[in-house]
């Protein structure tokens, strides 16, 4: 059945601030990328690709950066994955304590990342902090660390962080695609005497394929976007040890005010997020066995 | 058995020991924190943190700041939202199907890509601090993934129900209040709550367009009292307590629908 020609106006409110405010300015990116302006004056030259240029060849902060970003997500992805799916398996069913539990675990979600890089900046102060005295106190006190000023691991002491933070969100987006799995196929697995790990290959793990690309994907992505964690945490030091991309524009654009070179390392940025987006759906995807 | 157990508990303690560290060391001096930075408060609690935060920070204005820009922006992208969610159901056609597109491709995007133009534009604009352009772009920011959650819902109700309205004479907007809006509850409030928890928290925005401290928000502020304050853990974390406080206490009470909201978007 036809609805009237007014449903057009539902989109209007909507359409007008998504057009102005989101569509325009990042495709107006891609026209500066290709500028030299500094994003305070008037007039700006067309400089081609030069940006792009500097980008993949003259500047080596730009590629630690990539580097880094792809340090804190592979260390993130794999870890908070692996910790989500542990736990989700084991508070899956429904009881009092497992959904006290599964609360607790997601609370870290809820606060902010300024929040957040607070509390771990003092975990992890090399004097004040409760991770150098715990492992004076078990012994190990040789392992204790300036865990944010060194500048070989303070991107690994991020990424824990992030975990931290997030893997609780994970866990539920494991249980909920978890508890949409019949029982019937536990029950039938049991009969014919499959054994546990036999079960989880299976069974479990063909069905939790469409939560684990869900969540390998958002993983990614939020990885990519911790901007407000560094920020707050280590503003991309010691050393541009922990600046990733997002962090990296940001100075580039606000601290030294090359706008164009700032857009072009943002198109590029875009280009990235949306090739590993695309890489992991493509390669989750052919795992997956529908019943 | 005894493994899962163990498991559980010390996740358990790694997600509590630094909440209890935070609330303990809000309740302590600095020079207590130096001394005894993870123990129990020697002198008992002490509130003082709590009083000079309040004297020598505009932490009302901070905090009412915030509660406007979020109520504005979530009722707002959840109208606007519903509106394109509902219009999309009712066309049914290649319009539909390209706006519904034009808006998930957004969800694509990360703001730190449109954020060079975007600054220069609310320059121009005079948008610069102020709380209605903090609103305006959360809005255009977080329509993606409101307008991906509530068209996937929306598109689950009976066709049956919006026709039958439609041959009883009913407009369109009539159909979306009387028998839309009421029927997407499950689905409104869900998103409401994914938006609330991202614009209370969000940074970034208010940290690229105010400057003026007449209109920043809690965590633009938080941000810029580690410069204020450095290593004064007790008043950072009295800050922290105060900034986390309304997500706090609609978390213990609405924990079912914050649980459902914050994977709406994983999940749908």
């Amino acid at each position: 059945m036809k609805t009237s020609k007014s449903i057009y106006l539902f989109f209007l409110p909507g359409l007008f601030l998504y057009a102005i405010f989101f569509v325009y300015p990042t495709i107006s990116a891609l026209f500066y990328s290709f500028t030299d302006w500094d994003g305070l004056s008037s007039s700006f030259q067309f400089v081609g690709i030069e940006n792009y240029e500097r980008a993949f060849t003259g500047d080596t902060i730009f590629r630690k950066t990539i580097g880094n970003n792809l340090k804190f997500m592979l260390v993130v992805v794999v870890f908070q994955t692996i910790v989500a799916l542990a736990f989700a398996l084991i508070v899956l069913k429904n009881t009092k304590t497992t959904i006290f539990l599964r609360a607790l675990y997601f609370f870290p979600t809820i606060l902010s990342s300024v929040s957040v890089a607070f509390i771990w900046s003092f975990i992890y102060d090399p004097s004040l902090g409760i991770l150098n005295q715990l492992l004076e106190l078990i012994g190990l006190e040789f392992l204790a660390q300036n865990w944010l000023g060194n500048a070989n691991i303070a991107i690994y002491s991020l990424a824990i962080t992030q975990i931290w933070f997030h893997a609780g969100q994970m866990l539920i987006i494991f249980v909920a695609g978890l508890q949409a799995i019949p029982e019937e196929l536990y029950e039938v697995a049991k009969i014919e005497g499959a054994s546990k790990w036999q079960t989880f290959r299976n069974v479990t793990w063909p069905l939790l394929a469409p939560s684990a690309t869900i969540v390998v994907a958002y993983t990614t992505i939020q990885s990519f976007k911790a901007f407000d964690l560094v920020f707050a945490m280590t503003g991309g030091g010691p050393n541009n040890s922990t600046e990733i991309v997002a962090t990296y524009i940001f100075d580039i654009a606000f601290r030294s005010y090359q706008f164009g070179y700032a857009s072009a390392i943002s198109v590029i940025f875009m280009v990235i997020i949306a090739v590993i987006t695309y890489l992991q759906f493509k390669v989750l995807r052919s795992n997956r066995i529908s019943y | 058995m005894f493994f899962r157990r163990f498991s559980l508990t010390i996740y358990a303690l790694l997600i509590l020991i630094p909440l209890l560290i935070v609330v303990l060391t809000s309740l302590k001096t600095i020079q207590e924190t130096f001394r005894n930075p993870l123990g129990w408060p020697e002198s008992g609690f002490q509130f003082e943190n709590y009083s000079s935060i309040f004297q020598e920070q505009t932490m009302a204005g901070y905090f009412l700041n915030s509660v406007i820009v979020t109520l504005f922006s979530v009722s707002l992208t959840l109208f606007f939202a519903s509106l394109i969610g509902y219009g999309i159901t009712r066309l049914n056609n290649w319009i539909g199907n390209l706006v519904f597109i034009l808006f998930t491709l957004g969800m694509m995007v990360p703001a730190q890509v449109s954020m060079v133009p975007l600054y220069s534009l609310m320059l121009d604009f005079g948008l610069t601090n102020s709380l209605l352009g903090l609103i305006l772009v959360n809005i255009a920011t977080t329509l993606p993934i409101a307008v991906f959650i509530l068209t996937g819902f929306m598109k689950t109700l009976p066709k049956e129900l919006f026709e039958a309205s439609t041959i009883d004479g009913a407009g369109n907007w009539k159909i979306y209040t009387k028998v839309a809006i009421p029927l997407s509850l499950p689905s409104l409030s869900a998103t409401a709550i994914f938006l609330f928890v991202m614009h209370w928290n969000d940074l970034l925005y208010p940290l690229l367009f105010i400057t003026d401290n007449a209109y920043k928000t809690l965590p633009l502020a938080l941000l810029e009292f580690q410069g204020e304050y450095s290593t004064n853990y007790p008043m950072l974390f009295t800050g922290v307590i105060i900034a986390s406080a309304p997500m706090v206490i609609a978390y213990v009470f609405l924990q079912r629908y914050f649980v459902a909201g914050m994977t709406a978007g994983a999940i749908k």
